[in-house]
């Protein structure tokens, strides 16, 4: 399985969709390792800057509705996964991305909008953590001297994905 | 309690359950192109398991740049090629038989009603136009369907879409399907099938059908879905006349596939096209539309015909009808690209290619190319493009480049004004 959790990359807005996670003109690269330097460069977000620090130490995406819209591009995961990030927490995904992120072991956690609020509330809190326990389907917020604990769900397939490493090695086993 | 076309199509082809509410799908068609397969065919080579579970069951093209513009596209191409040779994929589709994948399988009758489809390519919704399940996954799900012929969905809830009325002039099925995403928004049908129903459909053609069905993925559907009936029977009927007596017979076959009357739906939503107007939208989403009377006279630099959504003969006709003995603006550059060479050559043959030629486009190979700024028609920083494609997000076209999409008719209709314009006034 692989590690969650760590920094959090804000990206306050829905719709966030994959030609800004990773743009078209990208997809001739053959290995995943060479999207590396492309992560997020079309967004365009109030004080946000794909090539600032904090993009680059993020270990999880905190974003709002929608996330992943657009292209089936399982480029968009990559390009998280090559820089570090492994978990996306978001309202709610489009299902092709959110399929792909479990597909490679990634999450992508779906939270209400209240919680999500909350968590957004650390944006400015130059500590902001996150620690997520799959296992559990908890994650926890730190920053600001404060902690708070919030219960997610994954259904059990995507769990299943995520505790296997990925979509390949549990469909070659079961088959 | 009755059920939907997709219900049914699950329940044909369930290989298990193996936690409630995900099914694993055995698949009939596992599409391919150049950009999403060959990081599969890699990963598969480094695990040791360069197989296919079906040779006849996986099509392949190049299709998102074509012919190659640089070494990088060559090497995609080149990996998709060899593997299908290496594979004996006799429905492989390379230079000078190539054309856009939703246009050209459907095209060579690979696509039967009932059937489950996927490919590494949001667009796969198209295909739902023949009564099938088809969707869009991501380079990983398409490696293990090339391997194991299988896919796993979470069981889908339907949307209906009851579409009536006659359409007016000037109003086409991309009109129809930008009202409906600019109705339900973005991820109004998100891990939902949007099935349609209703008299519009039934007088729709398979070409219109599909141009629907492509864009369900902008409202987030997993597929569109259409209903077979005699007019996908005509269309199939080349492919299929040697496995049945009559039109009929495959038409009554085909049935099993349409949703039982008493089928249980998420959502029923009712569209009465009387009142439709050309639809453009106006943003960098989907949804985010207009009639043409709100937006005409926004001036733009370039106007694209092509596409998975609207590159087939039907379109062109419907353009050329309008651009006939007319010149484009001086301000705009026309780009078609039809969507496959067997429409390219009927497009010639009918005269149309001298139409959109002698009005001053530039008339390119099938190919993907400028719908996802990738080639042959990229757009520069700040430049606007009416477009027949389907999604318009910031960059799609090109970095700092602005997308309006809309039908072939408004499209022609603008080319010929230099700004977005009434086709109405040229009909």
């Amino acid at each position: 399985m692989k590690a969650f959790g760590g920094s959090v990359l804000f990206l306050d807005r829905s719709d966030i969709n994959t030609d800004e996670i990773i743009p078209a003109k990208y997809l001739t690269e053959i290995t995943k390792e060479d999207l590396k330097p492309y992560i997020l460069e079309d967004l365009k977000l109030p004080g946000f800057d794909p090539k600032g620090a904090k993009t680059l130490n993020a270990r999880v995406i905190l974003s709002r509705a929608n996330f992943g819209c657009g292209s089936s591009r399982e480029h968009a995961p990559w390009v998280f996964e090559v820089n570090g990030i492994t978990a996306v927490i978001a309202e709610s995904f489009a299902r092709i991305f959110r399929q792909n992120m479990f597909n490679c072991g990634m999450a992508a956690i779906e939270l209400p909008k209240a919680d999500l609020d909350l968590i957004f509330s650390h944006s400015s809190d130059v500590d902001a953590e996150m620690t997520i326990d799959i296992e559990n389907e908890t994650l926890t917020m730190h920053g600001g001297g404060k902690q708070k604990t919030f219960k997610f769900e994954i259904s059990p397939f995507d769990k299943a994905l995520v505790l296997a490493g990925g979509w390949v090695d549990y469909a070659d086993q079961k088959y | 309690m009755g059920k939907t076309t997709a219900e049914k199509i699950f329940e044909a082809h369930l290989v298990n359950e193996p936690f409630p509410g995900t099914k694993v799908l055995s698949l009939d068609a596992v599409l391919c192109h150049e950009i999403t397969t060959p990081i599969a065919i890699d990963d598969l080579i480094r695990r040791g398991k360069d197989r296919v579970f079906d040779s006849t069951k996986i099509k392949a093209v190049i299709d998102h740049v074509t012919p190659s513009k640089d070494t990088k596209t060559a090497t995609q191409a080149k990996i998709l090629r060899d593997w299908a040779r290496r594979h004996d994929i006799k429905d492989f589709f390379d230079i000078g038989a190539n054309g856009v994948c939703h246009a050209l399988f459907p095209e060579c009758g690979f696509i039967r009603p009932g059937y489950t489809v996927i490919m590494g390519d949001s667009h796969t919704c198209t295909h739902g136009a023949f009564g099938a399940f088809a969707a869009g996954i991501g380079t990983t799900d398409l490696e293990v369907g090339i391997l194991k012929g299988v896919c796993a969905f979470r069981q889908p809830q339907t949307i209906k879409f009851n579409v009536n009325g006659a359409l007016p002039k000037g109003v086409y099925a991309k009109d129809v399907i930008l009202h409906i995403i600019g109705r339900i928004g973005v991820n109004g049908a998100t891990d939902r099938v949007m099935e349609f129903h209703g008299s519009t459909i039934d007088s729709m053609s398979m070409e219109s059908r599909m141009t629907l069905c492509n864009m369900a993925i902008e409202a987030g559907g997993t597929s569109g879905i259409c209903q077979p009936d005699m007019t996908t029977v005509d269309y199939l009927w080349p492919f299929i006349q040697g496995d049945f007596a009559s039109r009929e017979a495959a038409v009554a076959e085909y049935s099993q596939w349409r949703a039982d009357a008493d089928a249980s739906y998420d959502q029923i939503i009712e569209i009465d096209v009387a009142k439709l107007e050309p639809t453009i939208t106006f943003g960098y989403k989907p949804d985010q539309v207009k009639t043409v009377s709100e937006i005409a006279g926004t001036p733009l630099d370039q106007v694209y015909i092509g596409s998975c959504t609207n590159g087939r003969l039907e379109d062109l006709r419907i353009a050329a009808e309008i651009l006939k003995g007319k010149k484009i603006a001086p301000n705009v550059r026309g780009i078609l690209s039809p969507a496959t060479p067997k429409i390219q050559q009927q497009a010639i043959k009918e005269g149309l290619i001298d139409i959109f030629m002698e009005a001053g486009f530039c008339v390119t190979n099938p190919t993907c190319g400028a719908c996802l700024g990738m080639s042959n028609g990229v757009l520069a920083d700040g430049e606007v493009c009416a477009s027949t494609t389907n999604r318009n997000f910031m960059g799609r076209m090109g970095k700092g480049g602005m997308v309006h999409l809309m039908s072939p008719a408004t499209a022609a209709a603008s080319a010929i004004e230099g700004k977005i314009a009434d086709p109405r006034n040229y009909l």
